[in-house]
């Protein structure tokens, strides 16, 4: 039940029926009250009143105590269903009141100086029961009662026909509360579903999601907010992406006046003292890496900026790995199965990228043999070692990621697996990592070729 | 083979001028530098190199701008040395008459490696002279003739257009001419191909857009055949 009421639509509707529910009920119910009290008076009155009247008039004319004659004359002077009694005398032609009226009001009228009335329900239709004691001029009671009674089934019928009709307007009533529910739960929740779907992709990297953000009310306000927040976002990422490939550039010119003389470093270092041979030598190697790293982060700079572009053309993609391989001086290190006559539309630069990169961590984090596969669409690099830790999984193609934190730094720039991952997004194919049953790292590469 | 060339280099950075001028000395070449590309322009009117190293990045008048009036003066060979790996700056390098490019930083020996695969181009072999339609090519003097007027070719083209004529009829593929002309070993920038053979046919076609000498066949390569 409460998962029920845990979206804000169910709750909206429900708050919306239950006040509509109690607004037609309180309404409904007060209307029926007072029609029923102002109709049920009305034949009362007009029932009550001319017969008070009657008997006002022909009081002074009764001899008191009266006898059966009396009695009988003063019956046939009222009209109607009513009776005159006077202790053990009634009035011979009139109906018998005593299954009509109660003892209670006999014994009461004795002693009352006013009309007596009471509605009763004891017969199949309601109906009311008068009874006017007959006053001396003193205002002392005769003992003489004129008791009446009429059926007030009339009345009856039109309040019962009037609460239908409540009942009626507050059935009807109600699907238009809930259609309106509805509508009003849709106008409100369309733009909260929208926000959240916008947050979602926000979330997950798309930073150049926007919302619709017309309109004035609350929820505008929201999507403007959500809006200049994705907007700083953007910005902001934009900036420190823009801070890296600045950085890098601004690297450049100087690693390629040092590069130009590494191999002059390397050539002559063997004619240098000891101490400055190992200098050389070590400038000459770290260099040559940060070359590398300087090289992988302008790559990654343009994947964030959208600056890459492919250049899709039919290839043989067993020669294109052969070449990469051999390119590398990689071809005996690694064993290839490598097809003939599988053909695919792609960058065959970026593929050599991507297939020096994976073969390349193979070579250096996994066990030999190192293999190789081709298939359609599908080109498998799997080593022979460790294979990935579980944990590591998720991140293998974060940038900078080092699955084994003790390794400080690698060979590589740390950008080589996540530069393999840009460049098959690219072409929109993908790239796995898992463990083979066996042991072993497996990278699937798949392209839509 | 001896090549040991004259080169120019070009660049703005002195480290940079000093390094690569440092690195290209010790293999042996001449090496003339200047600071801009007027400087630049002025040392190849004075010093007729075999090659031109030049840095796309300048004061003054930029690669782009030196390269085309370099263009307008000499058949010589141009490397461009990008420092932006943009492909806007490949592309545009390409079209102002750049022969190959190299992005920095670059090694040292990919560089001399591009140097002296753009020498050996202008290298002569014996053979007779063809025709082609109105095209004469002279293999053993390294001359092209279109209705007996000469053709200035670079280095580039006209090995290009050797490599066309060798086998007139059949397709070459993108890659195999990089790696005749070029000498790209494994994976070269097919642009590079599209962008000389766009020079060539400007050179040698009566209408370049509508060639008879250099076809292209689309999603494979090119073939020379007049027609």
């Amino acid at each position: 039940m409460r998962s029920l009421f845990r979206g804000l639509k169910p709750r909206l509707m429900a708050a919306f029926l239950l006040l509509t529910l109690l607004g037609a009920v309180a309404a409904a119910g007060a209307s029926y009250a007072t029609a029923r009290n102002l109709l049920l008076e009305d034949a009362q009155n007009s029932f009550m009143n001319p017969l008070v009247e009657d008997v006002r008039n022909y009081a002074p004319r009764l001899r008191v105590p009266p006898d059966q004659q009396d009695l009988d004359d003063f019956g046939s002077f009222l009209r109607g269903s009513a009776t005159v009694v006077y202790e053990n005398l009634r009035a011979r032609n009139t109906p018998d009141p005593s299954a009509l009226v109660p003892a209670e009001m006999r014994e009461a009228l004795k002693t009352s100086r006013t009309v007596l009335w009471q509605r009763r329900t004891d017969q199949a239709e309601p109906y009311v029961v008068i009874g006017i004691p007959l006053l001396r001029a003193d205002g002392t009671p005769t003992g003489v009662q004129v008791l009446a009674w009429t059926s007030l089934g009339g009345p009856q019928r039109a309040i019962d026909s009037f609460a239908t009709a409540a009942w009626v307007g507050v059935s009807l009533v109600l699907p238009l509360a809930l259609g309106l529910a509805l509508f009003t739960a849709r106008g409100v929740l369309r733009p909260v579903r929208r926000l959240g779907a916008a947050a979602r992709a926000l979330g997950s990297g798309r930073l150049d999601t926007r919302v619709d953000e017309r309109g004035s009310d609350e929820l505008a306000d929201l999507a403007r907010t959500f809006n200049r927040a994705a907007e700083q976002l953007e910005s902001s990422q934009a900036a420190s992406r823009r801070f890296v490939a600045d950085v890098s550039h601004e690297l450049r010119t100087p690693l390629t006046a040092m590069n130009a003389v590494t191999a002059v470093l390397d050539e002559d270092a063997a004619s240098l003292p000891e101490d400055t041979a190992v200098a050389a030598r070590l400038v000459s190697t770290e260099t040559r890496k940060l070359t590398r790293l300087v090289n992988d982060l302008m790559e990654i700079s343009r994947f964030d900026e959208g600056r890459n572009v492919l250049e899709l053309d039919e290839w043989d993609i067993s020669t294109a790995v052969r070449d990469s391989l051999a390119a590398r001086g990689w071809s005996s290190s690694v064993e290839a199965t490598l097809p003939d006559g599988i053909t695919g539309r792609v960058d065959r630069r970026r593929l050599d990228v991507i297939v020096a990169n994976l073969v390349g961590n193979a070579l250096k984090h996994g066990g030999a043999p190192v293999r190789v596969v081709v298939r359609p669409g599908v080109i498998e690099v799997s080593d022979n070692g460790p294979g990935i830790p579980p944990d590591a999984l998720p991140h293998i193609f974060d940038r900078f990621y080092k699955a084994d934190t003790a390794r400080s730094r690698s060979e590589g720039s740390g950008l080589g697996l996540a530069i393999a991952w840009e460049n098959a997004r690219l072409h929109g194919g993908t790239i796995e990592a898992a463990n083979a049953p066996s042991g072993g790292a497996v990278f699937t590469l798949r392209l839509p070729w | 083979m001896d090549l040991v060339a004259m080169v120019l280099l070009v660049e703005d950075d002195p480290s940079v001028r000093e390094g690569l001028g440092l690195a290209l000395r010790r293999q042996g070449h001449d090496v003339r530098a200047a600071a801009t590309g007027e400087e630049g322009v002025e040392r190849l009117r004075e010093s007729r190199p075999d090659i031109v190293v030049l840095d796309i990045m300048l004061p003054g008048i930029d690669g782009f701008e030196t390269c085309r009036r370099m263009r307008a003066q000499a058949e010589v060979p141009i490397i461009m040395l990008t420092a932006r790996g943009d492909d806007f700056d490949v592309v545009a390098g390409l079209e102002a008459g750049a022969d190959d490019y190299v992005v920095k930083p670059v090694e040292p020996r990919v560089l001399e490696a591009r140097i002296r695969a753009v020498l050996r181009r202008t290298v002569s072999e014996p053979s007779t002279v063809e025709r082609h339609g109105s095209l004469m090519i002279d293999r053993a003097g390294l001359q092209v003739h279109k209705d007996d007027v000469k053709v200035a070719l670079t280095p580039t083209e006209l090995k290009l257009l050797l490599e066309l004529s060798r086998t007139p009829g059949r397709v070459l593929t993108r890659q195999q001419i990089l790696e005749a002309v070029w000498e790209h070993d494994y994976l070269g920038d097919s642009r590079l191909v599209d962008a000389c053979v766009q020079r060539l046919r400007a050179k040698i076609e009566d209408v370049p857009s509508e060639p008879r000498y250099v076809h292209t066949v689309r999603g494979f390569g090119y073939r020379f055949g007049p027609r």
